[in-house]
């Protein structure tokens, strides 16, 4: 792509990473469709698009582009209506760094793992000021157990981060993937566990979904919103599962590393991203929700120790099989 | 004028902008947001210096501490939406803190100004500095760096043996009178271990 205009090369990734960006969780969101279902003795859709209701989700779409869009009279308005984007658009810019193979890449940047860590955590402002503008205890008490989580989890998901960084010696998600060998698998294990399930708490999916629990507070801090800016709450969870299943991919399971890798390095990834997605879909049809303490307990007892264990780990072998 | 000139410039004025909305706005939770912004744009001007790796640590560090915030400003106040009257500050505080940031601002000018005055760099062959920050801080700063992690780390065992000391004490006659069931069951567990 070198030699095209600077100018005609930004512009053409900027659109493959946003295609990228609208194609991908509608996918995961199908699939999410199809699996639970079938977890559970169901068909899922079958009849938007005909073959296996695969436009459900485009019909999806469709319905909520034509709902009113309602700010609540007693909300704080610009603060509610901009909510929506400050959650969603923190997971484009995350994607944008996250390589599929060395060259297909939407954005290079030096230090792109740190990039990503530092975008994905931006996602929980858009949450903490929907629940706060929407000017209902629901929609509050959703946004501070929110914050609550992604407060904890974050600790342990950097440092499972740092420690694969660690091992490969370098900041850049391309470079830690191609220092990975498949010796990482046993040597970063705990660091893989610790990195999914806080990935799992910060996209607030079941069984962490405590900040949504719709038994107890409607829909946390996204009751009071309706039609597209709902949308964009959703697509925000659906795009932070392909994120984050990616970068597990990158980062924990070699990515594009695999056979013929020089032309199907992009589809290993992708592979390997989705595979991890229906993991996550799996944990959501398996587990119960967890309970505020539990969660709680959970990062600080379990998580935090096991990932200081995997940093000091990740050193020792770092220092003596350099 | 170069391009980045521009950009630096429009990065700086949103910078600046935003951080006086954050001092003058009537709402907490609108303070907290617009101080949001305005360190997240301050990562963006050392992005535009250049120096990657500082600017991507403000956004990771700052956005955490700001969601924290928030939190506070939450559970503290009673953060209303819309101004109410009776929970403004006063006009004197309001001159006091307007006359305190003045003279902070004075004196870092003066003091930070003519040591940076005439200092240049060129921005145009800067290479990745990852490894240099990493140098400068294990390498020549790595006792103060070590320092301030002690520091750290008392600071927060300090608050946290404060909360526990305070906690246990006010518990210990509660749990004898009362006969809540629920006070019962908390009873039989050693005072230390509550959630």
């Amino acid at each position: 792509m070198s030699d095209l205009a600077p100018w005609l090369e930004v512009v053409l990734r900027a659109a493959a990473v946003l295609a990228a960006f609208l194609v991908l969780p509608l996918l995961v969101g199908q699939t999410e469709h199809k699996v639970m279902a079938h977890m559970q003795g169901r068909l899922g859709p079958m009849y938007a698009g005909g073959f296996h209701g695969w436009a459900q989700l485009v019909a999806d779409g469709v319905k909520f582009v034509q709902k009113e869009d309602i700010t609540p009279a007693r909300a704080d308005r610009w603060v509610f209506r901009l909510a929506p984007f400050v959650a969603l658009i923190p997971y484009l810019v995350a994607l944008a760094v996250i390589p599929l193979s060395p060259r297909v890449v939407g954005a290079r940047v030096d230090a792109s793992v740190v990039l990503v860590l530092a975008v994905i955590g931006v996602g929980v402002v858009g949450t903490l000021m929907a629940g706060w503008a929407s000017a209902n205890k629901y929609s509050l008490l959703g946004a501070m157990r929110a914050a609550a989580q992604l407060v904890s989890y974050e600790l342990p998901m950097v440092l499972a981060v740092a420690s694969v960084a660690l091992a490969a010696g370098t900041l850049s998600v391309v470079g830690i993937a191609e220092a990975w060998t498949p010796w990482w698998l046993l040597w970063q294990a705990p660091g893989a566990v610790v990195f999914l399930v806080s990935a799992l708490a910060e996209l607030q999916r079941p069984p962490f979904d405590m900040p949504l629990a719709d038994s107890e507070i409607v829909f946390g801090a996204f009751t009071e919103y309706t039609g597209l800016r709902f949308a964009f709450f959703l697509l925000a969870e659906y795009a932070g599962i392909v994120v984050l299943s990616l970068l597990f991919a990158v980062l924990f399971l070699g990515g594009w590393a695999g056979p013929f890798e020089g032309w199907f390095g992009w589809l290993w990834t992708l592979l390997k991203g989705f595979l991890v997605a229906v993991v996550v879909i799996w944990l959501r049809v398996s587990w119960p929700r967890m309970r505020e303490d539990q969660l709680q307990r959970l990062a600080w007892v379990w998580l935090v120790p096991m990932a200081l264990l995997q940093v000091a780990i990740t050193a020792v072998g770092v220092v003596v099989f350099p | 004028m170069t391009t980045r000139d521009i950009v630096f410039v429009a990065v700086g004025a949103v910078t600046a902008l935003s951080a006086l909305l954050s001092v003058t706005t009537k709402h907490v939770v609108h303070a907290a947001l617009w101080l949001l912004v305005s360190l997240g744009s301050l990562a963006g001007a050392y992005l535009v210096l250049g120096q990657e790796l500082v600017g991507l640590v403000q956004l990771l560090v700052y956005v955490g501490a700001i969601v924290v915030l928030v939190l506070f400003a939450l559970m503290l106040t009673r953060a209303p939406i819309g101004p109410h009257a009776e929970i403004d500050t006063p006009a004197w505080q309001r001159v006091a803190g307007a006359v305190l940031g003045a003279a902070t601002t004075i004196l870092l000018a003066s003091l930070l100004l003519p040591l940076f005055f005439g200092a240049r760099a060129d921005l145009d062959t800067a290479e990745s500095l990852t490894p240099q920050v990493a140098q400068a801080i294990f390498g020549t700063w790595v006792w103060p760096f070590e320092l301030l992690s002690v520091l750290l780390l008392v600071a927060l065992i300090g608050a946290f043996a404060v909360s526990r000391l305070v906690l246990t004490r006010e518990e210990a006659p509660t749990v004898r009178v009362t006969t809540h069931p629920s006070a019962l069951a908390d009873a039989t567990q050693p005072a230390g271990e509550r959630p």
